[in-house]
C-alpha cells in the first residue's frame, strides 16, 4: 500500500492497536519545561509511580524565565519556585536538564533541533503545543496536556487515534521580501484557524523544498494555528545536512544508516490524503494580522475585511481597528523579535540585514529576544549584535519573553505591537495588549519606520542609502 | 482491563448522566489564554484555577467585576457551559481544563473542540459535548429566553437535550473514552497495564 510520511512514521510507531480503540503509540523524544511539568512529576510521586526512560527526556526552562540577569536569583517568588521545582524534579528522577545559565538552554522548539535531539521518522511529544516545529524534519511531533505528560513519564507511550492526513501544496517562486512567516500566516488566513483540527498536515512542493530549515521550522511551528496537531516536511539533503554533526545526532557509520532509512520516509508517489490543498507561491505577499487569531491575516497592502458577525466585530473592537483599514501606515510603539517561530539565527540575519545602517524611530521599543543561548552566540559572533545595538534594538537573553508575557516582557495596555511570535490572541503579550503578527523583516522595518510599511515595494527600488 | 499496579490506580470522578442548568457564552474561538491567562500558570498544583478562570473577561484592570460577563450575572448558573464555536484553540496548557473544573464546570457544549483540549477535557472529567451549529444555536436561545431551563446530558446513551423542549440531538465519543469516563480510570493505568508490549515494541525495534 502506499503510504504518507506521515503514515509510515506513525505506523512504525504503534505498539499495540486496542479493538475499535485508540492505538499506544511509542514516542522516542519527551521535551519537558517549568510551566507543564510540575503537576505530571506530582502526579507520578502521588501514585508511586517509577519514571519509565528518563533517557528520552530533555528539559528546559524557557516559558517563564527573566531574560535579563540570568545569572542573578529570579526576582519573581513564583516563577523562581516554578524553575527551582523543574531543578528538583529533573534532579530527582534523574532527567538531564539545560536549565537557566546552561550554553545549551532556551525555547525548547529552538534548542532541541540545534542539538540534533529532533531528528527524521522520529515521534517527539512536549507539554506544549508548538512541539509541531519540530515537524520540519520529518518527525511527527505534537503538543500533548499535563495529564499526558504523566502519561509518557509513566510509560513512554500515548494513548491515541490516529489524525486524519491532509497536504498543503505550494509551487512557484516566492516574491522577494516574501518570508516563511508570511507562507504560514497566508495558508492559514486561507484557510481559517481550525480548518486542520483532527488533521497531521504535509507540507509539499517547491517552495518547502527549497526552503531551509530554519524558515520549514517556522512553517510547522504555526501547523496549530489553522488546528492541526502537527506538520511534516518530508526530509532531504537540507535536512540531513542540518542534522549532521550536531551535538546528539548520531556519528560516523551509525549517521549513514539513519540517513538511508530517512531516505525512506517521504510520501509514495500516488499515496491519498483525507484532504488537500494547493496554494500559488507568486499569489503570497508579506502579511499581516488584524485581528485576535492567526487565521485574521492580510496583505500587507490590503484592507481589513468587511464582515458581519459578532464574534469578529468584538476582535476588531479589541484591536481598536475598523472594517476596511489598511494597516500600512498604522503608527507602533513595540516591536517584538524572537518565539519559537522567529527567534533562530537566519530571522536575526534577515532582520539585521534590513536593519543595517538605520536606525529605529524613536517612538519604538525594540526587542530583540534570541530563541536559545546558542542562538545569542552566534548573533554576538556574528556581527549582528552591534547592528541591532547601533540601531537602537534592545537584546535580551534566551526564552519565551514577550511571545507569551509570562514573565516582565509584556506590551503595555492599547499598545500594538509588531510581533513575530505565533499568537494574536487578546492579552496574549500582556493585558489588553494588541498583536500584529508578522515576518522578521516586516518587523524589522516597522521598527525602523515607526509604523507598518511595505517591505517588497522598498526591495524592489535600489537600495536605499543608508542613514 | 488488567492492571498490575495497583498503587497506580487511582480513581477519577464517575460520570454518568448529568441534569443542570447552562451558562451561555456564544463567543467563537474561545483560545486557552482566554479560559486561563499565562501569568496564572506560575502555580505548581493543580488547584485553584477556577478563581481565574476567563479572569481578564470576568474582571476589569482594576479588579473589579465585569457587570456584563456571564459569569458575574447571577441569573445563569450550573455546571454546563454552552460555548461558541472552535472552543479551546490554541496553548495546550491544561491548566484550562482545571480552570473550568475547578471553577465547577463538568461539560461543555460547543459546535467545535480543538483538538488538544478536548483531550485535556477528558482527561479531567470533563465531557466536551460536540453539537451541531444550528442545534447549538438554539440552544442558545433558549437558555437566553429562559435561565433556568434544565440541560439534560446522558452519557451513557449518549445524547443531549434540553428539557421541556424537543431539542434533542446525539453525540459521539470514542468508545475507549466513554468507558473511561463512566468508570473513572484514566489512561495511564491502561499504558501501564500493557508495559510488557512496550518493552515488547522497544526490543523489536531497528531505529
Ligand atoms: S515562544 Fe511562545 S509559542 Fe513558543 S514555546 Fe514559548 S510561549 Fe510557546
Amino acid at each position: 500500500m502506499k503510504k504518507t510520511l506521515f503514515d509510515k512514521v506513525w505506523d512504525s510507531h504503534v505498539v499495540h492497536s486496542v479493538d475499535n480503540g485508540p492505538q499506544i503509540l511509542y514516542i522516542d523524544k519527551h521535551l519537558i519545561h517549568e510551566v507543564t511539568s510540575p503537576q505530571a512529576f506530582a502526579e507520578l510521586e502521588e501514585r508511586n509511580i517509577p519514571l519509565f526512560r528518563k533517557d528520552q527526556i530533555v528539559a528546559t526552562a524557557d516559558h517563564n524565565v527573566p531574560t535579563k540577569d540570568q545569572h542573578l536569583p529570579i526576582q519573581d517568588l513564583l516563577s523562581k519556585k516554578q524553575v527551582e521545582m523543574l531543578s528538583t524534579n529533573c534532579e530527582k528522577h534523574g532527567v538531564t536538564l539545560y536549565g537557566l545559565g546552561h550554553p545549551y538552554q532556551g525555547i525548547v522548539h529552538v534548542m532541541a533541533p540545534e542539538l540534533g535531539v529532533t531528528q527524521p521518522g522520529m515521534t517527539m511529544v512536549c507539554g506544549d503545543s508548538h512541539t509541531s516545529t519540530h515537524g520540519a524534519f520529518g518527525t511527527i511531533a505534537f503538543g500533548i496536556g499535563t495529564s499526558q505528560v504523566a502519561q509518557v513519564f509513566a510509560s513512554q507511550c500515548l494513548l491515541l487515534s490516529k489524525p486524519k492526513s491532509m497536504r498543503i501544496t505550494l509551487n512557484g517562486d516566492l516574491k522577494p521580501g516574501v518570508l516563511p512567516k508570511d507562507v504560514i500566516l497566508y495558508i492559514i488566513a486561507k484557510l481559517g484557524t481550525n480548518s486542520g483540527t483532527g488533521y497531521f498536515v504535509e507540507y509539499a512542493g517547491d517552495v518547502f523544498e527549497n526552503m531551509s530549515m530554519e524558515g520549514r521550522m517556522t512553517v510547522c511551528n504555526m501547523s496549530i494555528e489553522m488546528g492541526a496537531r502537527g506538520g511534516m516536511i518530508a526530509p532531504d539533503e537540507t535536512t540531513f545536512k542540518y542534522v549532521k554533526g550536531k551535538e546528539f545526532a548520531p556519528k560516523g557509520e551509525e549517521f549513514d544508516k539513519k540517513v538511508a532509512y530517512w531516505r525512506t520516509l517521504p510520501t509514495d508517489e500516488g499515496a491519498t490524503f483525507d484532504k488537500e490543498y494547493t496554494f500559488d507561491a507568486a499569489d503570497i505577499a508579506p502579511m499581516v494580522t488584524y485581528g485576535t487569531n492567526p487565521g485574521m491575516g492580510i496583505k500587507i497592502n490590503d484592507r481589513i475585511p468587511d464582515i458581519n458577525d459578532v464574534s469578529f466585530e468584538k476582535s476588531l473592537k479589541y484591536m481598536g481597528l475598523h472594517k476596511g483599514e489598511k494597516l500600512l501606515g498604522k503608527p507602533i510603539n513595540y516591536v517584538f523579535i524572537g518565539s519559537c517561530t522567529n527567534s533562530r539565527i537566519e530571522d536575526f540575519r534577515v532582520a539585521a540585514t534590513y536593519i543595517k545602517g538605520r536606525q529605529k524611530a524613536a517612538n519604538v521599543n525594540a526587542l530583540i529576544v534570541p530563541g536559545s543561548q546558542q542562538v545569542a552566540k552566534q548573533i554576538e559572533a556574528e556581527g549582528l549584535q552591534e547592528i541591532f545595538e547601533a540601531a537602537g534594538f534592545e537584546i535580551r537573553q534566551s526564552g519565551c519573553s514577550a511571545c507569551l508575557g509570562m514573565n516582565e516582557d509584556k506590551i503595555p495596555a492599547g499598545e500594538y505591537c509588531v510581533s513575530t511570535s505565533n499568537r494574536n490572541f487578546e492579552g496574549r503579550q500582556g493585558q489588553g495588549a494588541r498583536t500584529i503578527l508578522a515576518s522578521p523583516l516586516v518587523a524589522a522595518a516597522t521598527a525602523v519606520a515607526g509604523k507598518i510599511i511595505d517591505v517588497t515595494t522598498e526591495i524592489e527600488e535600489p537600495e536605499p542609502a543608508s542613514v | 482491563m488488567k492492571n498490575q499496579n495497583r498503587q497506580a490506580f487511582k480513581e477519577m470522578e464517575k460520570f454518568t448522566t448529568l441534569e443542570s442548568q447552562a451558562i451561555p457564552l456564544p463567543i467563537e474561538n474561545i483560545d486557552t489564554d482566554q479560559i486561563i491567562p499565562a501569568r496564572f500558570l506560575k502555580a505548581t498544583s493543580k488547584i485553584g484555577f477556577g478563581e481565574n478562570l476567563f479572569r481578564d473577561w470576568r474582571y476589569g484592570k482594576d479588579n473589579t467585576e465585569v457587570a456584563d460577563f456571564v459569569l458575574n450575572n447571577d441569573t445563569y448558573s450550573g455546571s454546563i457551559l454552552v460555548a461558541g464555536d472552535n472552543f479551546g484553540c490554541g496553548s495546550s496548557r491544561e491548566h484550562a481544563a482545571w480552570a473550568l473544573t475547578d471553577f465547577g464546570f463538568k461539560v461543555i457544549v460547543s459546535s467545535y473542540f480543538a483538538d488538544i483540549f478536548k483531550g485535556n477535557a477528558l482527561n479531567n472529567g470533563l465531557l466536551p459535548v460536540q453539537v451541531k451549529p444550528e442545534m447549538l444555536k438554539e440552544m442558545l436561545a433558549v437558555i437566553k429566553k429562559d435561565p433556568s431551563v434544565q440541560i439534560l446530558v446522558n452519557l451513557e446513551e449518549q445524547f443531549i437535550a434540553v428539557e421541556g423542549t424537543d431539542l434533542r440531538e446525539d453525540f459521539k465519543i470514542d468508545a475507549y473514552k466513554k468507558m473511561c469516563l463512566m468508570n473513572g480510570y484514566d489512561d495511564i493505568d491502561f499504558l501501564i497495564s500493557n508495559k510488557d508490549k512496550i518493552e515488547a515494541y522497544e526490543a523489536s525495534r531497528e531505529f
